[in-house]
């Protein structure tokens, strides 16, 4: 009996969190004065908004720029982090706790300290309408390098010892040695990188003003709040749908990955 | 069908053994040739330089400019403590903290109780319960923009589905994202709904951390399931309570995407956020020495209410 109010419950739940997203898919896939009538599935079946909203906006250039960006910002990460989280772990040199309680330090720091001035430093920079200002400042930070930190702590250091017997350099014990047997640290701090820079609009909206480097939620954003989707609701969710449609395709395909990462990143308090 | 993750003992648990075990460091003696510090140096450059760059330079550049008027096209004014006299007279920045504090107290509340909840649920044996797990953590990996568009049509009050389904049980409509009263609150709720399923999977993880000894020792005293969940339960996942407040705390001072789509921060500035004016100064006036004296005096107000909440739950 008590189990069975569980599952009532949860099922409640489930359809309370699953339930926006089968409307939003079906209105995307319906005329748009059917809109008000959908229940679950589309009334008046039509992509007649997917192809409206390919002839007026460029949605998939900001698909191919938010690809870009995200890719080349978790690359950024995974090598680096991971560079200055074996040093960490692993070397003993002087400033090194220095180092580390200054990285812990700046985990605290909140964004808007630091949003006007970096805009600044962008436009000092030249950077501005550029990847670069996408890119360059989000290749490193701090809860990626205690990640890496906290797991090349846990390797043998026999294992070391012999790659540096076989005349390895630092860099190659971390990268040919170190990485095969990281796999799962690479795969969390990845889908957490991958996942905020996809999902990044606030700076995005700040540093590009060109509609052809735009990111994708950054795009579809100005679509829905400069008007020019002229109050179309079965647009703006086509949109909608298009923006969240990768990372969902992705959370289905690694659900177990993603919550792993997402379990792992509460170590960042 | 649990997953690792929810097997590990409480991330803070985790850290704090991690840092007390320290590193293996018996290179020197073991004739193995000892890597120069050169190369130490040159692994740990790139968090160096990016530190000085976007970290120590904006944050002493953020200083400076509290102290000026600028534009970022003409020169650069010094006008001493104006803006923040200008601040603490600005009634706009006044609401935004106001607002926030609204919404925190909707937020946190609501999220805890709600994650923990369903968390508590799923802690125990449950058909299906990856199918669950998954259903909850779904909004937690789209982007903020979709949830926003998306809510703002279920917020609707002609067509909205929210007003369909209140009508369709008996309840007047609500104006949701028109009504000064409920805008906030109906972003709060929108919030929960997008965190909620990270906050379940830090409660199970934090769940899974007490000690089972510690159910059946008070099994044996005779104690009651209220009492174990007062006396075992909640001093256990004391850290992950902490960690959830404070997340909480941090996305409801981050407010931007949400009410920039949703309601430009009306009805009547009730849904103005502390971002969403910082970004309205900087970059729609560019009055950049007031956005960063904003963002100053906003990232002290965010250090502050961490701490007074670490304190009062570390009492409790």
């Amino acid at each position: 009996m008590r189990k069975a109010i569980l599952y009532i419950l949860l099922c409640l739940f489930a359809f309370v969190f699953l339930y926006p997203f089968i409307w939003m898919v079906s209105a995307s896939l319906s005329e748009e004065r059917s809109i008000k009538d959908i229940v679950l599935t589309p009334v008046h079946f039509t992509f007649e908004q997917y192809t409206k909203l390919f002839q007026s906006i460029p949605i998939l250039g900001s698909l191919a720029n938010s690809l870009i960006v995200a890719t080349a910002v978790t690359a950024g990460v995974l090598i680096l982090g991971s560079m200055v989280g074996y040093a960490l772990a692993r070397h003993r040199f002087a400033g090194r706790n220095a180092i580390f309680y200054l990285i812990l330090f700046t985990m605290t720091l909140p964004f808007q300290l630091t949003l006007i001035p970096n805009y600044i430093l962008m436009v000092e920079f030249g950077w501005t309408n550029s990847f670069a200002a996408l890119i360059i400042p989000a290749m490193l930070n701090a809860f990626a390098i205690i990640l890496f930190r906290q797991h090349f702590m846990s390797i043998p250091q026999d294992l070391i010892d012999a790659a540096r017997i076989d005349g390895c350099n630092e860099l190659r014990i971390l990268f040919q040695v170190l990485w095969p047997i990281s796999v799962p640290t690479l795969i969390t701090v990845g889908i957490i990188t991958f996942m905020t820079s996809w999902n990044e609009v606030l700076w995005p909206i700040i540093v590009i003003r060109k509609e052809s480097l735009m990111t994708m939620p950054q795009l579809v954003t100005l679509y829905a709040v400069g008007g020019r989707s002229l109050g179309q609701i079965g647009m703006k969710l086509a949109s909608a749908t298009m923006l969240a449609m990768p990372i969902i395709i992705a959370y289905l395909i690694f659900q177990k990955y993603f919550i792993q990462s997402m379990a792992n990143s509460g170590l960042k308090e | 069908m649990r997953s690792k993750g929810t097997e590990r003992k409480s991330p803070v648990a985790e850290l704090s053994h991690k840092v007390a075990g320290k590193p293996v460091e018996a290179l020197g003696d073991l004739g193995v040739k000892r890597k120069s510090s050169t190369s130490s140096y040159l692994l740990v450059s790139p968090y160096i330089l990016h530190f000085t760059v976007f970290v120590l330079f904006p944050v002493g550049f953020s200083l400076f400019l509290t102290f000026h008027e600028w534009n970022i096209i003409g020169p650069m004014k010094y006008v001493g403590l104006a803006n923040y006299e200008k601040l603490i007279q600005d009634q706009y920045f006044l609401k935004s903290i106001r607002n926030t504090l609204v919404f925190l107290a909707i937020h946190i509340p609501l999220q805890i109780v709600i994650a923990l909840g369903l968390a508590a649920v799923l802690n125990e044996k449950i058909w299906f319960r990856a199918f669950f797990r998954g259903a909850f953590f779904m909004p937690v990996v789209v982007s903020g923009v979709v949830v926003t568009i998306l809510w703002q049509q279920l917020y609707g009050y002609e067509m909205g589905s929210i007003n369909t389904f209140l009508m369709w049980i008996g309840i007047k409509k609500v104006g949701w994202l028109i009504d000064p009263f409920w805008a906030m609150p109906s972003i709060a709720i929108m919030a929960t709904w997008k965190n909620v399923g990270l906050y379940i999977i830090l409660f199970l993880v934090g769940l899974q951390s007490v000690p089972r000894s510690l159910y059946e020792a008070a099994d044996l005293e005779g104690a009651s399931k209220w009492q174990k969940f007062i006396y075992i339960t909640l001093p256990g996942i004391n850290p992950t309570i902490f960690m959830v407040v404070v997340l909480s705390t941090i996305s409801g001072f981050s407010l931007f995407i949400e009410p920039y789509v949703m309601t430009g921060g009306g009805p009547l500035n009730t849904t103005l956020s502390s971002v969403l004016y910082i970004y309205k100064q900087g970059f729609f006036y560019y009055h950049m020495g007031y956005a960063a004296t904003m963002g100053f005096v906003f990232a002290l107000l965010i250090l502050f209410v961490v701490m007074i909440q670490r304190l009062t739950i570390e009492n409790k």
